[in-house]
């Protein structure tokens, strides 16, 4: 026995022992509530859980360089403001009907509408190709009026920010593909079921940011001044 | 106790082929100890690079015809350049604070026990974990490369053809920047000098890597803990090593992205001639920006804009370094005192408390950038608050030790070190976080002293400490405790007598940095000092073989360990040493117990295992959980 008593605990007897198994005792280091357990579901929690926190970081990353765009621009007198490619807002359009069709997709799943589901996941897919190419047609347009990386500034971050969405959103395609490539496997179990669910609700949750950081973006490079 | 079955859980089976068990395992275990390999592999790079620097710096003309060997462009005729000795200090920096602070306290310990801790059978993405180690080591093998390409004319050349801004051999060792790689020096290019070149656009490339490699591990961190914790471990009944772990991985989930996204501004203007940070009108060895091809026009870019994006990642790394450590040491303190944690909750809360202001003092390391004083009055303030959690944080592990028969195994001593240099290096944060102290210290010994304690040597310790007390568990054999007692008192002597000295250097004016302070008159009277610390240098890090030895042969000559040596109390102690693949054997332990009850009155044993079943605590024996 230590020369000290730290323990709140009173000496144990049968009457306080606490009231049986399952049940901690309290203490004077911790928690006297139950603790959460984990549920058959835990493992698509875990998806969710995990989508979250990487977008946490991505939402950081975005943040360090959208900083830097506002204390750049508004602290130098060389910057000069590009003038818009049209063909951005075609883009918007269409990025904004991809989340569309995906918020369909996911729903049909949950409905268990398999084959409508697998359809609505290829409509994605090439609404968000179809974004890719549009974003292509606008760097074409700013290499026709002469604009490159290191031609000004605001041009630096116009694709800097265009590239580095482009990336993630190109990430977002392959997870889309791989759910569409999945999808005609019927899960036995269900864990599976859970887990098809899951992955499928965690690549709608990414999809759904891209679409809101493109937003953020457009309207960050082209109305901020 | 019924025995659970965990549904949808996810499980894998146990590996067979040496390659999938050893190589690229997704056992969390594995993991953890590969990282542990990597960090014991790179602090001996870092510490030799230490070594050079204090050759130099007590023997600044002396001839050492091994250097000319060794390093023929950065030594010619035995005498190490200034060059090299710039190179040594981004080097030393740079592999010390990303591939040693960084990967073995989290990607290693954390890797290793955090699973354990909780209750879970492996991390939540097993295949993630592995990629996050084996980008990490690509990040430590870019940055090996970025040393050699500067040296070595053949490899200069070869990297060459990846562009102009490639081109390598400058003729120094390693590319010259500091851990920090201030702008615009870090992103002019070749034309700012040597170690410019290559080597400075590898450094950039790995520490991108890195961030990735970091960012993969603190998402499974998070996930982990916050998804697979066995049932009845809330998060109040956590040890506190696993709250260190899950603060450590918010800290570098939200400030990894930061330095990454800084990191790929500053490879474009490297590379793509950009001007991010580069400010117009640079004149850069007599040549006038836009003048010439080798300098392109360059415009209204911020090189203060680099300080800020990187400190707000480098403040909050400085607290991924030692929180672990403080994790480690309150758990560590606990079991050897036999006294529960004093203040649990106190601590938990500190140690988040901590984390939080972390991200709200990064301007404390800009006070000269020339700041408005009133930004400078709320970082100062900001910082100073700090020591607020700092101070619970020191008292509660106080409080802990108060009273207490101590069990001196070398880990308590290691964790009792750590308390020691935690609050001696933290003391004089308390004069740095002061803007107009600050002004005068600034790059001087006095800020080298104050972080080599503070974050470098303690959270060493805490490293230290951390190995002596879960080797048994790890590999199921001690480590030697007279080698080990040994270990621990050249190196507790041995970093006070380092380090100590370095706070007198500084408030005498001497400059960090500099590779030899013959010229300058009024530091004449700090060379006795100078030898000293070389000294204490040369013997403590000879002692560091101690430990090496000690390690690796107590792998497998060690005395065989039992599965709970220590008699502690977390779930960890619970299975087998080493633990199984799946850590459990299959059965998931159930927990009713907080983390630390040590010392529990009407308790058979001073101590109350986490599973141990209520009912069964007054009677003969504890119980350790439904696993019989």
């Amino acid at each position: 026995m230590a020369t000290m008593v730290t323990s709140t605990r009173p000496p144990a007897t049968k009457k306080d022992a606490g009231p049986g198994p399952g049940l901690p005792g309290p203490n004077g280091n911790g928690s006297r509530r139950h603790g959460s357990f984990r549920d058959p579901e835990s493992h698509g929690n875990r998806y969710r859980i995990g989508m979250w926190v990487g977008l946490a970081s991505v939402m950081m990353m975005f943040t360090s360089l959208s900083s830097a765009y506002i204390v750049r621009s508004s602290s130098s007198s060389d910057w000069v403001s590009l003038p818009m490619p049209r063909v951005l807002i075609v883009s918007t359009i269409l990025i904004l009907a991809s989340s569309i069709t995906i918020e369909i997709a996911r729903r049909k799943l949950k409905a268990s509408l398999t084959k409508s589901y697998a359809q609505w996941l290829l409509i994605t897919v090439l609404l968000g190709v179809a974004f890719l190419v549009s974003q292509l047609l606008a760097w074409q347009q700013l290499k026709a009026w002469g604009l490159y990386l290191a031609s000004n500034s605001h041009s630096s971050f116009f694709y800097l920010l265009t590239g580095a969405h482009a990336v993630h959103l190109a990430g977002g395609l392959f997870g889309l593909s791989f759910l569409w490539l999945r999808s005609r496997r019927i899960p036995d179990e269900a864990a599976a079921v859970h887990r098809r669910q899951a992955s499928a609700d965690a690549v709608s949750i990414y999809w759904h940011f891209m679409d809101a950081l493109w937003i953020y973006l457009f309207l960050l490079l082209f109305l901020w001044r | 106790m019924s025995v659970e079955t965990h549904e949808g859980v996810h499980r894998h089976p146990a590996p067979t082929g040496f390659i999938r068990k050893y190589i690229f395992s997704i056992d969390h275990k594995v993991i953890g100890i590969q990282y542990i390999m990597l960090a014991l592999a790179a602090v001996v790079v870092g510490m030799v690079m230490s070594l050079l620097m204090r050759l130099n710096l007590s023997w600044p003309t002396t001839n050492w015809p091994i250097l000319e060997t060794l390093f023929p462009s950065g030594a010619p005729g035995g005498v190490m350049t200034p060059e090299f000795y710039l190179s040594l200090v981004t080097m030393h920096g740079t592999i010390m604070v990303f591939f040693v602070l960084t990967t073995a306290p989290q990607g290693g310990f954390g890797n290793y026990f955090l699973p354990i801790q909780i209750g879970a059978e492996d991390m939540a993405f097993p295949v993630l974990n592995m990629l996050s180690f084996w980008v990490t080591l690509v990040g430590f093998i870019v940055i090996l490369l970025a040393i050699f390409v500067e040296g070595n004319q053949g490899l200069g050349e070869w990297f060459a053809a990846l562009g102009p801004s490639f081109r390598g051999g400058s003729g120094t060792v390693g590319p010259i920047g500091g851990w920090t790689g201030y702008a615009p020096l870090s992103a002019l290019g070749r034309i700012a000098g040597p170690g410019q070149g290559a080597g400075m656009n590898l450094w950039a490339i790995s520490i991108a890597i890195f961030c990735v490699g970091s960012l993969l591990g603190a998402l499974n961190f998070i996930t982990t803990l916050l998804n697979m914790r066995t049932k009845g471990m809330s998060l109040m009944r956590m040890p506190l090593t696993c709250w260190a772990w899950f603060t450590t991985a918010v800290l570098a989930l939200l400030s990894f992205p930061v330095l990454l996204g800084a990191g790929i501004l500053l490879l474009l203007d490297r590379i793509a001639g950009t001007s991010f940070f580069i400010p117009g009108g640079l004149y850069v060895s007599g040549i006038l920006s836009g003048t010439n091809p080798n300098f392109p026009l360059h415009t209204g870019g911020s090189p203060i804009l680099w300080q800020h994006l990187f400190w707000f990642f480098g403040h909050p790394e400085v607290y991924i370094a030692i929180l672990p450590g403080m994790g480690a040491t309150s758990h560590i303190l606990a079991t050897f005192a036999r006294k529960p944690v004093f203040g649990y909750r106190a601590m938990v809360f500190a140690i988040f408390a901590i984390g939080l202001l972390g991200f709200f003092v990064w301007g404390h390391h800009m006070f000269i950038s020339g700041m408005s004083p009133y930004s400078s009055i709320a970082f100062s303030i900001l910082t100073l608050s700090i020591g607020v959690p700092s101070a619970v944080k020191t008292f509660n592990w106080l409080g802990t030790l108060w009273g207490s028969r101590i069990r001196f195994s070398v880990a308590m001593l290691f964790a009792l070190g750590f308390v020691s240099l935690f609050v001696s290096g933290g003391i004089t944060g308390l004069v740095l976080g002061q803007s107009s102290l600050d002004l005068a210290m600034h790059d001087s010994y006095f800020v080298t002293a104050h972080f080599h304690l503070v974050m470098g040597v303690a959270s060493i310790f805490g490293m230290f400490a951390a190995t002596y007390f879960w080797f048994p568990k790890m590999f199921g054999r001690f480590m030697s405790e007279s080698l080990g007692r040994i270990h621990f008192w050249i190196t507790f002597v041995g970093v006070y007598a380092i380090f100590v000295p370095f706070h007198a250097m500084g408030i005498r004016g001497m400059p960090r940095r500099f590779s030899s302070f013959t010229e300058y008159e009024f530091l004449r009277n700090v060379d006795p000092l100078v030898m000293l610390v070389t000294v204490a240098a040369i013997i403590t890090i000879a002692a560091q073989f101690l430990f090496y030895f000690n390690l690796f042969w107590s792998m497998f000559k060690g005395k065989k360990a039992g599965d709970n040596p220590w008699e502690a109390t977390t779930l960890e102690w619970n299975t087998t040493s080493p633990p199984p693949h799946d850590n459990f054997a299959g059965v998931l332990p159930t927990v009713y117990h907080g983390p630390y009850e040590f010392a529990v009155p009407g308790a058979p044993k001073d101590y109350v295992m986490q599973t141990d079943l209520e009912a069964e605590v007054p009677g003969e024996n504890g119980h350790n959980g439904h696993k019989h």
